[in-house]
């Protein structure tokens, strides 16, 4: 899938890479899509979460090499 | 769809009472809530500049887990708040657990509003300047004015 920014939050735990997804999110243009690929299990829940509270589109979930793989469409 | 509102109480001041507080703040901000703290009692070690004061206790913490298993006894001996403490803060860098004062910044950046309990300041004697910036100072009612319209309150 195509993307426009990438975050990797590989390594963080909760509940940094929500708290650090909504800061890639910042500086990107309504439509844009941000790639997000955490190590965290904890983080395929949240990220399905927060895209729903926060109205950002969850394209795509997937797991890659025990990585966890989002794809964001920012509101 | 209006701003959702939580507001937190924050009354423990050890590691591990010092996490839940900041997690959920920072993480409601993230997702667009507006957040308050209120710091008071033991809470307000949570607002110094300096968090390196803040550790963790096996001492009447039966629960934590220890790698081996530890008599009270030995638990109360000089010295072992201290390596429970090193140990905890290692584990946690080594499992990507965000540091206080990282959470912390993360909280503030986000737009959290901490207050700090006047009284409890004025009852501990706390110096103000060895508390961070951006902080304000309140009491009771400051603090239910701000409740009274959330949606979740919590008392920690």
């Amino acid at each position: 899938m195509q993307f426009d920014k990438e975050f990797d939050a590989s390594g963080l735990a909760c509940p940094l890479p929500i708290v650090k997804t909504k800061k890639a999110l910042a500086d990107m243009a309504s439509g844009a899509v941000l790639k997000v690929v955490a190590t965290d299990p904890g983080s395929v829940c949240d990220m399905a979460a927060f895209a729903e509270q926060t109205g950002h589109a969850l394209l795509e979930q997937s797991t890659e090499n025990s990585k966890y793989v989002f794809f964001l469409k920012k509101a | 769809m209006a701003t959702k509102k939580m507001a937190i109480i924050a009354t423990k001041g050890a590691l591990d009472m010092a996490y839940p507080p900041l997690i959920l703040a920072s993480t409601a901000a993230a997702l667009g809530w507006d957040v308050q703290i209120f710091f008071t009692f033991y809470g307000l070690q949570l607002l110094r500049k300096d968090l390196s004061g803040i550790a963790i206790s096996p001492i009447g913490n039966p629960a934590m887990p220890m790698p081996v298993p530890m008599p009270v006894v030995v638990s109360i001996l000089p010295g072992m708040e201290a390596m429970a403490t090193s140990m905890m803060k290692a584990k946690m860098k080594k499992k990507g657990v965000a540091s206080l004062e990282e959470l912390r910044s993360l909280c503030q950046e986000a737009d959290v509003k901490f207050i700090a309990c006047q009284m409890t300041v004025d009852l501990f004697e706390f110096d103000k300047r060895d508390f961070i910036d951006g902080i304000e100072y309140g009491g009771a009612a400051m603090f239910m004015k701000f409740a009274g319209e959330t949606d979740v309150c919590l008392f920690i």
